[in-house]
């Protein structure tokens, strides 16, 4: 038995090893720094402790700006991806003729780079000297003003953040889905239709909970990679994010770490505990809330 | 409710690059099903047995043919529309539902002037529950269930609405052979109060001729044979069918008649009156052997295997087509079996022969 043990461990060391280096002690290091105040990477010194960091975060106007773009960006984009991904990968297992061709265009985005696809949005939605962009010409035919929505209002360039976000994320969402619809039992849809069952309700009484698992799982990795969003606003917005008014709270941590207010590792530390505890909150509620939905 | 089925045919066209031909799966199957019966389709895996059922259900169409309800044509009637229960092989019970909300769910489909109220649907679920008695397990899910209990839920959710025909696909193959046995006489009973037309599909022989009023035989989407169980035992009309049934299997000689005798090597066996000279396949059951010393059939004793009531004796010969043969004699015969060789008198109605080219039946 114990011969075993030490066994085991040995298997299991070299997981340990990089997980506690990469993971585990940054994360408590992260945690320490938060509460060190006016760390200086340079001397590692710092002058005191205490909760200041996080009183100077939640009181800064540029991370409550992040915090309120991400937590719009987390609400509208999950929901609608999610619903959305439902109906494209339903659709799709539905059709016979050019099935292949629709799932390949359906999954382009995901294999595609961020910043390339950030380059085709602007290209859809930024106003030059020259042009109104194209979003801006299809709205012209409609007889509604051009918006700038890159530089324009605040909802102008929320809605093409989120537009953007959706996009981006729907691919992957659709091809696990497709996966989880192609492995429900056909018996079952059969088993369904000869009771004369309507199609809505197939839909919402076997199909749904039968991938209940894989929905949620995409509810769950899609709150906590949309909690995450930077890159796709600097793709679109570019890098001075507090400027544009778009910054998220990713956005925000790497500012305080490296951009032009930089050097401040102790309010960027406070920033990620407070993102952390977050994502921890939203993540057990869904895990409640699904207790009574999910079925394995 | 009575059920016709006219010339029904279906094909399955050839798919894939290789040219392949086109699969009749069911060839030109005409049958009336009196009201009330239970049918067995029986074949082997590919003979059509399951399109069939698939036919009758509506969620295949046929090629050509018609299949009539009573007197209502529902061939092109929808699945939904016909008003058939039908219990899968593998029951398709959704695993997310309770017992008996499995069962109110075709309930709940209904709309318009047929609705009903959540206690009448309650009330009838409660009765079929009793019927196929699972009242003490409603509030289970079915993973919690053995796979009988599944097997009875799956047939409950089948007849809590009333079908015009129940149908069974493979009802017991998921069963071990303690349950097959008790679920088929389940089945028998339930069929029996209830009285609704049942046809069910099989490939096990025994479990067909065991509860069915009629059997049908097929191979290769055509069917072979109709009758009583024990009608199509006794008198088959094809050596296919002959084979197919019975259990252990009828054993099969390479023979010729000669001035009406049968020959099987150099042997007379049987008196064969009207049976043109030529070769023949002749079959003869387990049960049509008789040990006896100056029998007409000498083979060469294998062993013995003692089953109390009976015994099964071992043997083999040239020209039989199997490496070994079984018959089944009383155990009283047991002394007169020993040695290397044992002889057999054959009981004329348990031979069988068959014409050698075709299969077809030749009668004496």
């Amino acid at each position: 038995m114990k011969k075993n043990n030490a066994k085991a461990w040995l298997y299991l060391l070299p997981a340990i090893l990089f997980l506690g280096a990469f993971m585990v002690y940054p994360l408590i290091d992260v945690l320490i720094y938060s509460f060190e105040e006016g760390f200086n990477f340079a001397s590692q010194s710092f002058v005191g402790v205490g909760t200041d960091n996080y009183s100077y975060v939640l009181q800064d106007p540029y991370f409550l700006q992040a915090l309120k773009n991400t937590f719009i960006l987390v609400i509208i984009t999950v929901p609608l991806s999610t619903g959305l991904s439902l109906l494209i990968s339903a659709g799709l297992a539905s059709i016979r003729k050019l099935r292949e061709l629709f799932q390949t265009v359906y999954f382009l985005p995901y294999v595609t780079n961020t910043l390339a696809v950030g380059l085709v949005f602007m290209i859809l939605f930024k106003q030059t000297p020259y042009s109104d962009g194209l979003a801006n010409l299809v709205l012209g035919v409609f007889g509604i003003e051009p918006v700038d929505f890159i530089g324009g209002p605040y909802w102008a360039k929320m809605l093409v953040m989120c537009i953007y976000t959706v996009w981006v994320v729907m691919p992957f969402k659709i091809l696990i889905l497709t996966g989880a619809l192609a492995s429900v039992d056909r018996s079952y849809y059969q088993a369904a239709q000869v009771d004369g069952t309507p199609k809505w309700r197939v839909f919402t009484k076997i199909t749904l909970p039968m991938i209940s698992p894989t929905v949620f799982y995409l509810i769950i990795t899609g709150f906590i990679g949309a909690f995450k969003a930077y890159s796709d606003a600097v793709a679109l917005f570019g890098t001075d994010l507090n400027a544009a008014g778009m910054n998220t709270i990713v956005g925000y941590i790497y500012d305080m770490l490296y951009g032009n207010a930089g050097g401040y590792p102790s309010y960027a530390s406070a920033a990620a505990i407070i993102l952390f505890a977050i994502v921890l909150t939203i993540t057990c509620i869904n895990l409640l809330v699904s207790k009574k939905h999910v079925h394995y | 409710m009575k059920v016709t089925l006219q010339n029904l045919t279906k094909v399955f066209p050839a798919r894939g690059k290789k040219q392949q031909k086109d699969v009749i799966a069911v060839n030109d199957f005409t049958f009336e099903i009196a009201d009330g019966t239970l049918i067995g389709l029986l074949g082997p895996s590919g003979c059509g047995k399951s399109t069939t059922l698939h036919l009758l259900s509506g969620l295949q169409k046929p090629t050509s043919g018609k299949i009539f309800f009573g007197e209502d044509d529902v061939t092109d009637l929808p699945a939904e529309n016909r008003g058939v229960g039908l219990v899968f092989q593998n029951y398709a019970l959704y695993p997310h539902l309770t017992v008996k909300q499995n069962i109110t769910f075709p309930l709940e489909n209904r709309k318009g002037k047929d609705k009903l109220t959540k206690e009448q649907m309650s009330e009838m679920a409660n009765e079929v529950a009793r019927l196929v008695q699972i009242d003490g397990l409603l509030d289970r899910k079915p993973a919690e269930l053995s796979g009988g209990q599944q097997q009875r839920v799956a047939i409950a959710r089948a007849l809590v609405k009333q079908p015009r025909i129940l149908l069974l696909d493979e009802p017991l193959s998921n069963l071990d052979a303690r349950l097959r046995l008790q679920t088929r006489e389940e089945i028998r009973r339930i069929q029996r109060s209830t009285g609704v037309t049942t046809i069910f599909v099989t490939h096990d022989q025994e479990e067909a001729m065991s509860i069915s009023d009629l059997i049908v035989v097929m191979k290769d989407g055509v069917v072979q044979q109709i009758g009583a169980p024990q009608e199509v035992y006794d008198d088959p009309t094809n050596l296919f069918v002959a084979t197919f049934l019975g259990t252990p299997p009828i054993n099969v000689f390479d023979g010729y008649v000669q001035q009406g005798k049968l020959y099987i090597g150099t042997e007379a066996v049987l008196e064969t009156a009207g049976v043109p000279d030529g070769e023949v396949t002749a079959a003869i059951r387990p049960e049509g052997f008789v040990p006896c010393a100056e029998g007409r059939l000498t083979c060469r004793l294998e062993r013995v295997e003692v089953m109390g009531r009976d015994i099964s004796v071992v043997s083999a010969h040239d020209s039989a087509k199997a490496v070994s043969i079984r018959s089944i004699v009383g155990a009283e015969h047991l002394s007169a079996v020993s040695g290397a060789q044992v002889r057999f008198d054959l009981k004329p109605n348990k031979v069988h022969l068959f014409d050698k080219q075709t299969g077809a039946r030749i009668r004496f």
